[in-house]
This record gives C-alpha cells, structure tokens and sequence, in this order.
C-alpha cells in the first residue's frame, strides 16, 4: 500500500463524510430539534437536484455563454425551492401532528410518494444529468499520483460552510436562541413571549434548505431521477440515528465514524459485503447504546 | 354485540357481495382476441433504475409494430401492443408477466432487460407456456423452450472483447460490475479468458445496483496498476461511475476502460462528455453504414425526435418483432410451439446486418463490434468480428 494510496483513501473518507454530513444535518435539525420524523427528506434532496438540473436547462437555453454561473445559482435556488416548500409542508401538514411522531412518519411517507410522482411527471422517468460547470471538472494534483477531484473539493467546502453556519445560527444568533428555548420548553418559551409557530415553521425550512443544498451538490457525483431521494434517505436515517437523535454534534461524529468505516471496507472488501459490515456493526453499536452514539443524557 | 343482528348482518354481507359481483365482472378478460387483432405483450421497466436502459425499448417495438400494421398486419390481423412497467423490480416482472399470459392472452411478449428479470419471469413463460422474446446481451447459460434470445450471449460479446483488449490494449485487467446475476456471470466467464489470453485480473468488485459512490473503488484501481478496466455496471450507477472516473482524472489513454452495458442510448443519459474515449463491446452500432440500420434509424427519428438515439438492445428489440412477424407467416400460426419450430434457421436483414437463428439452440449468430465513443455520444467503430456462432453453454 503505497503513500498515494493512503492519502487518496484518507481524502476519500473525508469526502463521504462531508457528503453524509450535508445529507443528515438537515434531518438532524428536523428529527432532533423538533422530534418530526420527516421521511420526505430524500425527496426535499431530490428536488434541490432537480431545482439544480431546471436552473442548468435555462441557462443553457436562455444565455449559454454563462453556463459556468449556472451551479452557484443553482445551489441558492435550490435552497429557496426546497425552503419555501418546508414552510408550506410544516404549515399545512406538519403542524397537526406533532405530538404524534407515527402520523408524522405515514403523512411525511405519503408526500415522498406524491413528490416521487410530480418528479415522474414534470421531469421523465429517467435519470436527468446535470453538466459539471467548467471550474469544477477535473482534479489538482497535490503530489504525483494524488489527484484529488475538484468535485469533492468543492463538497467538502461547502458541507464546512454549512456546518459553521448551522453553529452559528443556533449558538450566536437570536433565532437560534429562540429555536433552543422552544425545544427545550415549548410552554415555557411561549410564556416567554416567542413566537413557537413561526419558529417551528422556520427550523422545518430550514431543515428542507439544506437537504435542498445537499442534493443540489450532490448533481456533481450521480444522475437524478425520481427515485433518487429513496437511495439517500436509508444512510442518512441511519446516520442520524446512529449518532444519537437530539444531538447535532452526534450526527457529525457519526457521519464521521460511518464514512471512515464504509470507505475502508469498501477498500478491503466488495462493495456489497461492505455495505453489509457496516449495517451489521450499526445494528451492534445499536443494540448496546439505542439512543445513538453521542445520546444526551438530558432526561426531557 | 348488541348491534349484530339479522338484518345489519344481511345488509352488509348482500352489499359485499354484489360490490364482489360487479368488481368481478369487469376482471372478466374482454372478448378474447377480437377477429382481425392480435394482443402482444410489452415488459419493460419504465420506472426505477433500470429505466435508463430499458425504458427506450418500448418505443423500439412499437416503431416496428405500427410499421408492420401499415404494411397489413401479420396474416392479415393487427397487431395490438399490451404494455407493462416492470419497475426495475424482479417479482413485479414476474407478475407481470403472469398478467400478459393468463389475463390478456397475448401471442408473445417482448420484453426484460436484465438477466435477473429474464430469471424471474421463465418460470411464468415455462408453466404458461408462453414466448419471450429477450432482445439484451447476456450471459448466457440458459436454453428455454420458450424464449428466443435475439441478443448476444456471452461467446459474442465478452470473450471476443477480452480477447481484443489482451492482444491490443493491455494485460492487467480490473473487473467492476453491479451486484447481479449477469455481471458475477460474465466476470465468471471472463476471469479464465483472460488467463487463456495471457494476461492477469488485479481485482474484481460489486456494487449494488443504484449505488452511486465510488472514491474507493477508483482508488483501488489506481492502485492496483490495472490499464484495462471490464465494467459491467449496470443503469443509474452508469452516471456516476464515468462522472467520478472522469472527476479523478483517470485518462482513458493510459487505462483503457471497456463498458459492456453502455450503449449510445445509456451514454445519452449519462452525459456524451463523461464517456468521450470509452470503448464498448455491442452488436450493433447506431452509425453503421448498411441500408437497414440507415431505413432503421430514420424512422425512429421520426417517429420520435432527432435527439433520440438508437443503440444495440434497442436495435435487438426492433428485430424482435420482425423476427416474430416472419415466424408467424412462416408457421402460418401464431402457436408458440409452431412459431418457435419455425424460427429454426429463420434469417433477417437486420439494422445490424444479416443474422440467423441458430437451428437448434434459440439464439442469433451475431457480430461482435468493439467502439469508441465519441465527443457527441456516437460510436466510431474499431474491430468487427466475422459472424460467431452462438454457444450459450461453452466449455471454459
């Protein structure tokens, strides 16, 4: 096992984390801030795809020449497709049922079924694939024989950016102030004078913006088609809860964990069998610890 | 308990049964077979991961259908085509397929794409006694009594690729596939080829079907040293496959990769840029110069559009139902046991040039052409094998 090999492997399970990362944190938020089990989450990343491949369409028919912009507005627009779409979802749906997680679970089930099938219709059941912009295709070579794709460069970037920004929007601003008051006590916080409606409106949102942004990104690696958002939402269920379900920091220690694990085995072994040890380990780790990883012991 | 009584009980259990009376009715097959139609049957996966490949196939059929009923028809009756979405998924197919059989009665169905489909309906067509015509490359190790494969099998497809590769592209060999029958298969029949061919396999791996990330497997190629990759990955993982190849910047002129499930149809889905140098082993090729394929290829335009593409399992599917048309005039019957008896021998001029049945074994003699792809999505032709006899169970 030569030194590029290693550095390739490390940078690697760098990328797939910071790709599970994008996927989950999203989840993290709207299952663990506010306890919604949202299983419509592969689908709000399949629409920021969408929103992606849309913006790349009317680039490429409206002003070809600017095609390399395409990718950067096709990231904001798929947050503000997938964001307003979390508000009228948690407004007209999500805010009925939030005492009750198995309604939540079949109701958000049944809008992955109608979103699947308004993708079906509007976009073809085929995969669509949006083109790469320029600036991002190929790789920089950091040592001969390490080239490490501007792609996942990019990823892990933006998954960095996102991450701080997630931090700093619930440690440093007065949102997030007003987001950990509800979630901590909802009476309470209402008491206090905050608005709990619009909060919960707004953390739903935002928790769809960034499955939005996730997909979006995630153009760059496969194809979208409407059955795409059923291939992501099993790893970031399982990330989400293996890394403990109130916990965001758990999701990125577990996404973390779980990506190391899955790009080594995939090294040593066939890439079935490795999807299979690490299903195999999570159901150990699991079986020991339920609540997660990094559970909190906060009794609520 | 105080509410049952013999009145609620008869109410309910009479409207029960007249809401099954009515329901069942209309289950009851419309009248079979009206005098100047014949139902057909058309089973291929429009929705899931296999769409991408095999959704198009529909349209090949139904572009030779509709051109044999403005020529009148098969012995004088009309084709109607009954279709069915298999959806990427085995057991759907096999309901499916039952569904065609007993329900609509069809005359033959023209359909699957993926060996573990093929799999999952020939018990269905073997107890129902019904005709599958099966217009994809495979590999082979199967004769039923009641499906003509019009596809290559594998003595046409992979062994003379291996065996090109070995003598013009390379001799390390790395083999990646998707986790099915037919990659295991193939790769099965490949791994002794290539040890014929004096050259060596530096690793074999599998993936799901759909999976999309492949950092560490390129890696491993990278490492491994390979310069020939043999990929049968299969559908939507296709797409990400060549786009993370081509974001690792691995040259296709140091490693020669050879897709055997790539076809200009798929290439069209994954983007013409990220296969642009990527070689595939077909029997057919879009730009082949003979008078069929171009009659071929502009009625399909037409038909459906500029854009689209024809490629080799679309060209197979095509001929399928010729060959179906020219069995029935030849048996003047359209009985599956009478239909199969006289596709012994049968010959076409087909888009991919002249093909006959085998006399005994259900299979085409067929070319093996390997080609490039080129910056706009079409093939450009590099090596043409002489006809080769079709050989589902070869000694290896």
């Amino acid at each position: 096992m030569t030194i590029e090999t290693l550095l390739l492997q490390a940078f690697n399970g760098l990328s797939l984390f910071t790709v599970l990362l994008l996927m989950s944190l999203g989840l993290a938020i709207v299952f663990g801030l506010m306890g919604v089990i949202n299983m419509a989450h592969g689908e709000l990343m399949a629409m920021g795809a969408y929103a992606t491949y849309a913006t790349a369409s009317l680039f490429q028919w409206l002003m070809p020449g600017a095609m390399d912009l395409f990718f950067v507005v096709g990231i904001v627009v798929a947050f503000a497709v997938t964001f307003a779409f979390g508000w009228l979802m948690e407004r007209g749906l999500i805010q009925f049922l939030y005492r009750r997680p198995l309604d939540t679970l079949l109701a958000t089930w049944g809008v992955s079924l109608i979103l699947q099938q308004v993708f079906r219709h509007g976009f073809g059941p085929r995969a669509v694939t949006v083109p790469t912009v320029s600036w991002l295709q190929g790789a920089v070579e950091v040592l001969p024989g390490v080239s490490l794709p501007l792609s996942r460069l990019f990823i892990i970037v933006l998954a960095l950016l996102v991450t701080v920004g997630v931090y700093k929007l619930l440690l440093a601003t007065r949102f997030g102030l007003r987001l950990r008051a509800v979630t901590q006590n909802r009476a309470m916080a209402g008491a206090a004078g905050i608005d709990t409606k619009r909060v919960d409106a707004v953390t739903f949102a935002l928790g769809c913006g960034l499955a939005g942004i996730a997909g979006s990104s995630f153009t760059m690696l496969a194809s979208t088609s409407p059955v795409t958002g059923q291939q992501y939402i099993v790893d970031t269920f399982i990330v989400v809860v293996f890394g403990g379900v109130q916990s965001l920091l758990g999701t990125v220690l577990s996404s973390f964990l779980i990506a190391q694990m899955q790009s080594t085995f995939e090294f040593l072994m066939s890439g079935s069998m490795a999807k299979a040890t690490i299903l195999l380990l999570v159901i150990v780790v699991l079986y020991f610890r339920p609540n997660g990883l990094f559970a909190s012991k906060v009794r609520r | 308990m105080s509410q049952f009584n013999r009145r609620r009980f008869m109410k309910t259990s009479g409207s029960m049964v007249a809401l099954g009376a009515t329901t069942g009715v209309s289950l009851i097959p419309g009248l079979a077979n009206a005098q100047n139609v014949v139902k057909v049957g058309i089973l291929h996966s429009l929705t899931g991961t296999i769409a991408l490949a095999e959704a198009s196939l529909v349209d090949a059929e139904k572009l030779a259908i509709d051109e044999i009923n403005a020529a009148g028809g098969v012995m004088g009756k009309k084709i109607e085509a009954v279709v069915e979405d298999g959806a990427s998924d085995w057991p759907t197919f096999a309901e499916k397929a039952r569904k065609l059989l007993e329900r609509d009665k069809v005359a033959a169905v023209f359909g699957c794409y993926t060996s573990a489909s093929r799999k999952a309906v020939l018990p269905v067509f073997e107890k129902g006694k019904g005709l599958l015509y099966y217009p994809t490359y495979y590999e082979g190790l199967e004769q039923s009594p009641n499906i003509l494969y019009t596809a290559q099998e594998a003595t046409q497809s992979v062994i003379p690729a291996v065996n090109w590769l070995a003598a013009n592209k390379g001799k390390n060999f790395y083999l990646i596939g998707s986790d099915y029958i037919w990659p295991r298969t193939t790769n099965k029949i490949a791994t002794p080829t290539i040890a014929k061919a004096g050259a060596k396999v530096a690793g074999e791996d599998y993936f799901p079907l759909g999976h999309i990330e492949f950092g560490s497997v390129i890696n491993k190629i990278k490492a491994s040293g390979a310069n020939v990759v043999l990929s049968t990955m299969v559908g939507d993982s296709n797409v990400a496959f060549y786009k993370q190849m081509k974001a690792a910047g691995i040259d296709p002129k140091k490693v020669t990769i050879l897709a055997l499930a790539v076809s200009e149809e798929e290439a069209s889905g994954i983007g013409a840029e990220n296969v642009e140098g990527v070689l595939t082993c077909m029997g057919y090729f879009q730009s082949l110069p003979n008078a069929a394929n171009q009659k071929f290829v502009k009625a399909f335009k037409a038909k459906y559009g500029a854009k689209r593409v024809t490629g080799d399992t679309l060209a197979c599917a095509y001929t399928s139902v010729y060959l179906w048309k020219m069995a029935v005039e030849k048996a003047k019957s359209f009985e599956v046991a009478k239909v199969v008896a006289a596709s012994s021998g049968l010959e076409i001029d087909a888009p991919e040039g002249k093909v006959k049945f085998h006399v005994t074994n259900h299979h085409l003699w067929k070319r093996a052409r390997i080609g490039e792809f080129l910056k706009d999505g079409q093939v450009k032709m590099l090596y043409e094998s002489p006809l080769i006899e079709p050989n589902p169970f070869p000694k290896i």
